[in-house]
């Protein structure tokens, strides 16, 4: 069988099949479609195979598969097709061709295969190459024209140049071209091809480019390194933007981490070492929740969010009443007690629950990433996380700016006899405003259980950080403590590649306590009679 | 006991004129010969007898009570509470280590004489130019001294030219021993990374796993910790000593009338690193290894605990308070391990709240009520609440 012909098929079929396209193959269709196949003669079978790999039909890449293995036949007596999936011994297990479904097995005497020869055979090798090219689904045909390129020869050539010019999807057809360029300049060094690939992310036409490179051809050479060069400025931004991803979403996580801190710290001067324990109870009450709703992982996660908060800001209220109120004025004691309450609360979930870390399912919405190009990706988990610190930040400064609460705190903090003589109830405001810092510790847990191991140690690995943040950022400023974050974020990560993870983290600390040698009092340093304080 | 009467002597013997140095002196000297007595003369079944096991479990306690003076000394006397001083305790004790590791020579299993056996196994060429020099004793002992008393000036020198104080300086000093922990983690250090130094034979010549050594380890402790805490009350009395406590009670003041502050609050800290340093290099070879966990966070606040518990600026409360823990520790960790960070946690909590003074302070209040110049002086440090 000519190429010719069976190109000339194919064509025709993909135009039909994209005019067709809402007409979904139904089973009668399909039912006569494998019917011809049986009964044509083999010298027809050739223009069968066409029309149905044409037909747009799902299933036509299964039948076409196994008609190829002599797997396709049909039952003599009901007259249905099937799929012969175990062709051993005297009954054959076979599944249903039009359903897919296994019907158990039959007897191989009922069983018609419909026989397959060595040019039928090839012709199926190049048809199946390109199957997929001609579902009716655009995000499917856009996969397989993606995975083609590098993997094009000369046998496919021509059908994937006449799906390509046949193609009305822009995606799928940009790939396609990509395709036969990584071809042209990989085999014929085609200079037209090679000004196509310049630009393009893909590594097939990197290493096509690369090889066209070291070619004799000057001229070819020449014009493959302009676009080498042109792929690697391309890279390189890519690569700084997916660093600055990183460096945001690592940040946004200290940013979480640490405001809680920022208001029992930074507002109220209250040195919480327990705070990282609030963000444990937080990440543990999530596992909790999609505990008590199995199977139903990002409804538990979002019920979480209220529930981390409430239980946070309980056990905060718990060690403001029982430890804290009793060492006001006495911020060193305050460190060493609420330490000895987060060695208390570690054990504790040590001894109730387990020491060893607990799994916290990531909700299907939260999975997965967002691929911008080839080359940069953005997980959406950690996009989620970015934006739930920001929303937490806004919410937090709308509560300290704009609400009863943050004025009678502020006044408080700012001078503590004076607001109590204008009536407010400082011992009200301090309970509250520690019950609000636990809380976002709380929410800081819900949201880091997606991306970090839930275990007892869960807080120690974020509290010196935390500490960071706030004193970098400056005590008393929630601003302060939003550009700290990000910024260590973004310098530990842009530090990372060239010093090895552990070494920059080291190189941050070192950072920040030179720093704070330089700035006493932070980024923002508090200016007027608070500062005093 | 009072510092005011005996003012006029020379800071070097006035210590030994001091009832509670006397005491102190007596008690601990008294009890190191003891348990050696009783150890090399009484037969292994009698009931008097004290192991060597035993022994070297004082000997480590006593390396604690050194550290615990030398957190005193800046917390109680200065003012500045360090979380940090795990990590000049480590650097002593790497010090030690590297000189332990040296001694094994060829003996190793690798047999190599120049490299340790992590060195080799890490496919070292040669040693480190650090690891120099640590082959002799001489120099080992005194990095013990240096290398702890050089991190604590550059660290000191930084922090209080730029009057970093309180809160702020704590969690520095944290951040500090964070640091080195992660740092010494790291296999590229050359300190033999997670696993530390190990696996030592020889110190001065005497082999390790002797009996005669470990008793002679005791010994050494226990006098490291006398001339320690004499060198802590000299300070303490001295005027510099006063000057300093003035300092932890109004720093703005003293430096209004003239004294440099950040000189004093200098020189203690670095006298406070050494000891630390000292403390860490008796520790390593008593119990056969140093690794990086001796610089975690969690090590040097559980010593800010023992201080707090024997009760702050008298320095034999804070031999008390590390002896106390360290064996309710060593109690704990063996009948039921899970409760003892309850025990620990309960202990920061309840020392804090309801014993503001101490094991020291109680005793004070019980015993007397006439010597009023040294409790003010523990009392006023409560109250400025630093």
């Amino acid at each position: 069988m000519s190429i010719i012909r069976s190109l000339r098929l194919l064509l025709t079929a993909c135009l039909l099949a994209l005019m067709a396209l809402p007409a979904q193959a139904d089973d009668a269709q399909a039912k006569s479609l494998l019917k011809q196949l049986a009964d044509a003669p083999n010298a027809k079978k050739g223009a069968v195979i066409s029309d149905i790999a044409s037909s747009g039909d799902e299933r036509a890449r299964q039948w076409l598969e196994a008609f190829a293995d002599g797997k396709l036949a049909q039952n003599e007596e009901t007259g249905d097709f099937v799929i012969v999936l175990e062709n051993r011994g005297r009954n054959w297990t076979v599944a249903d061709a039009l359903s897919g479904e296994e019907i158990g097995e039959v007897s191989r005497r009922d069983l018609d295969s419909i026989r397959v020869n060595n040019a039928l055979r090839r012709e199926l090798d190049g048809i199946l190459s390109v199957i997929d090219l001609t579902v009716q689904d655009p995000e499917k045909r856009l996969t397989a024209a993606r995975e083609l390129r590098g993997s094009v020869d000369e046998t496919l050539i021509e059908r994937i140049t006449a799906l390509m010019e046949a193609e009305a999807n822009s995606d799928v057809k940009a790939a396609l071209t990509e395709a036969i360029a990584i071809y042209k300049v990989d085999a014929l060094g085609d200079l037209d091809a090679v000004a196509q690939l310049s630009g393009s992310l893909n590594i097939d036409a990197r290493a096509a480019l690369t090889n066209a490179a070291r070619s004799d051809n000057a001229e070819l050479a020449a014009a493959a390194q302009t676009a080498l060069d042109q792929i690697e400025q391309k890279l390189k931004l890519n690569n700084a933007a997916k660093t600055l991803y990183f460096g945001i979403s690592l940040g946004s996580v200290l940013v979480l981490a640490a405001i809680g801190l920022a208001i029992t710290f930074g507002v109220m001067g209250v040195i919480n070492m327990a705070h990282g324990e609030l963000i444990m109870l937080g990440a543990y009450t999530t596992w909790g929740m999609q505990q008590l709703l199995p199977g139903q992982p990002g409804l538990a996660l979002i019920l979480s969010i209220p529930a981390g908060f409430m239980v946070a800001a309980l056990a905060g209220v718990a060690i403001e009443r029982t430890v804290i109120q009793h060492l006001k004025g006495r911020p060193l004691e305050t460190l060493l007690a609420t330490f000895g309450i987060s060695l208390i609360l570690q054990q504790l979930v040590r001894t109730v629950i387990s020491p060893l870390n607990r799994t916290v399912v990531t909700p299907e919405w939260m999975s997965g990433s967002i691929m911008i190009n080839e080359a940069l990706s953005l997980t959406l988990n950690r996009l989620y996380i970015i934006g739930f610190a920001l929303v937490v930040f806004a919410g937090l400064m709308l509560i300290m700016r704009k609400t009863r609460l943050g004025l009678e705190v502020r006044a408080v903090t700012q001078n503590r006899a004076m607001a109590r003589s204008m009536g407010i109830k400082a011992t009200r405001v301090d309970i509250m405003t520690f019950a609000l810092g636990s809380g976002v510790a709380g929410l800081a847990g819900v949201a880091l259980s997606q991306i970090t191991n839930v275990g007892p140690n869960l807080g120690q690995n974020y509290i010196i950080d935390s500490f960071m943040v706030v004193v970098f950022g400056g005590v008393g400023n929630l601003w302060g403590t939003l550009v700290a974050g990000l910024s260590l974020g973004t310098i530990n990560q842009l530090l990372e590649p060239w010093a090895g993870a552990v070494l920059a983290k080291i190189l941050v600390l070192v950072f920040i306590i030179l720093f704070i040698q330089k700035r006493p009092r932070g980024l923002f340093p508090q200016k007027g009679r608070a500062a005093e304080g | 006991m009072t510092q005011s009467t005996n003012y006029g002597q020379s800071w070097l013997t006035r210590p030994f004129t001091e009832r509670s140095t006397q005491i102190f002196l007596a008690v601990l000297l008294g009890a190191v010969a003891l348990v050696t007595f009783l150890n090399l003369t009484m037969p292994e079944d009698s009931a008097l007898h004290v192991s060597t096991y035993t022994v070297t479990l004082m000997g480590k306690y006593l390396c604690y009570a050194l550290l615990a003076v030398a957190v005193d000394l800046v917390w109680g006397y200065l003012g500045i509470l360090s979380l940090g001083h795990g990590a000049f305790f480590a650097l002593g004790g790497y010090a030690m280590g590297m000189y332990l590791m040296r001694q094994i020579g060829d003996r190793g299993v690798y047999g190599n004489p120049e490299l340790p056996d992590f060195m080799v196994f890490l496919n070292w060429q040669e040693l480190p130019w650090y690891w120099y020099g640590f082959d002799m004793a001489w120099f080992a002992f005194l990095m013990v001294l240096l290398a702890p008393g050089i991190l604590a000036f550059i660290f000191g020198y930084l922090a209080f030219r730029s009057r970093v104080t309180g809160v702020y300086l704590s969690i520095i000093t944290q951040a500090l021993t964070f640091a080195l922990m992660l740092a010494f983690f790291r296999n590229e250090m050359g300190f033999g990374g997670n696993n530390g130094l190990t696996d030592f034979m020889d110190i001065l010549g005497f082999d390790l796993r002797t009996d005669g050594a470990r008793l002679g380890l005791f010994v050494a402790s226990g006098i490291a910790l006398a001339i320690g805490y004499l060198i802590c009350r000299a300070i303490v009395g001295s005027k510099l000593g006063r000057v300093s406590v003035a300092c932890r009670d109004a720093e703005a003041r003293t430096r209004f009338i003239g004294y440099r502050v950040e000189r004093i609050q200098l020189f203690v800290f670095v006298v406070s690193a050494m000891l630390a340093g000292v403390a860490g290099a008796l520790y390593v070879p008593q119990v056969g290894i140093i690794n990086p966990s001796e610089f975690s966070p969690l090590f040097s606040i559980e010593v800010v605990v023992w201080v707090a518990l024997g009760g702050r600026a008298t320095l034999y409360g804070a031999v008390i308070g590390a002896l106390i823990v360290n064996y309710a520790k060593t109690v704990f960790t063996g009948v039921m391990p899970d409760a003892w960070l309850f025990a620990l946690g309960a202990l920061f909590v309840l020392v804090t709240v309801f014993l503001p003074k101490g094991i020291a302070g109680l005793l004070a209040g019980l015993t007397q009520k006439k010597a009023s110049t040294d409790k003010s002086v523990a009392g006023t440090a409560q109250e400025a609440g630093v």
